[in-house]
């Protein structure tokens, strides 16, 4: 079986969980020895832009350690064999160019989306 | 029941902040009603859907004390629907996923629902005849 998430809602509750909750079932599926591949699109295509920084939460005397690094987390995906697309119009879109981007993404046009999903047996869109 | 299926549901939502999980529900119920196999994950909010310590309140608004004004409790939904599944001669496997149980402190769930990993969303996708996301927007 091979399934295709795809991340539409972006920064959905990642100060609190300090990663993209689905990027983050990505990673727990591939080590549990699923075959699954990543589309970003939408706002998600964010994710995939390395110069983002999220400083740590500050409440009082609280620090937290660390804040979500989903750039990073992308392409922990990507080392790990999960094919990362992204729709390129969306980055269009937004005005963010290829050299803003983390290696190893595979661009995909809206065009070509039903070609790509034809592939998977299952395709959640999260 | 030669036409008996398998299905999975993967749902996000918190009760009470939208109608998505309801919806889920109420789709749930359906195939419940049909005898079909049904397995649920609750990712992040989800988790409280099935939490025992929901508590049915009155509600001075209306002029209900909490007798009367019967507030629904997705807790019961659950367990109504485990129970629907299991008369029809199917069942309700209700995997809360296990960190976002701590995280919330929710661990108390009704009866029937057993804590689980991404694993077994998998696992359940792979033996269900179709699975359907309702995600957080």
């Amino acid at each position: 079986m091979k399934a295709l998430n795809i991340i539409e809602t972006a920064y959905r509750g990642t100060l609190e969980e300090q990663d993209d909750t689905i990027v983050w079932l990505t990673h727990a599926l591939k080590g549990a020895g699923a075959d699954l591949d990543v589309l970003l699109r939408a706002n998600a295509v964010n994710y995939a832009v390395k110069a983002q920084k999220v400083a740590p939460l500050s409440f009082g005397d609280r620090q937290q350690k660390h804040g979500p690094d989903i750039a990073n987390d992308i392409a922990g995906l990507i080392a790990k064999g999960v094919g990362v697309y992204i729709v390129k119009d969306d980055l269009a879109e937004r005005g963010i160019s290829d050299d803003e981007l983390i290696d190893g993404l595979s661009p995909v046009s809206r065009d070509g989306l039903a070609k790509l999903l034809d592939g998977y047996d299952h395709v959640w869109h999260w | 029941m030669a036409d008996k299926k398998t299905l999975t549901f993967a749902l996000m939502d918190a009760p009470y902040e939208n109608a998505r999980s309801t919806t889920a529900l109420r789709l749930i119920n359906i195939a419940a009603k049909r005898g079909y196999d049904i397995n649920v994950f609750a990712y992040e909010g989800a988790v409280f859907l099935p939490f025992a310590g929901q508590q049915a309140h009155p509600n001075p608004v209306h002029g209900h004390d909490a007798e009367q004004e019967d507030h629904p409790l997705p807790k019961e939904w659950v367990e109504a629907v485990i129970k629907e599944a299991a008369k029809n001669g199917g069942k309700v496997d209700w995997v809360n996923c296990g960190l976002c149980v701590d995280e919330r402190g929710a661990g108390d769930a009704v009866e029937g629902v057993r804590r689980g990993t991404p694993g077994d969303f998998w696992n359940m996708a792979e033996s269900s005849d179709n699975t359907l996301v309702i995600p957080t927007k």
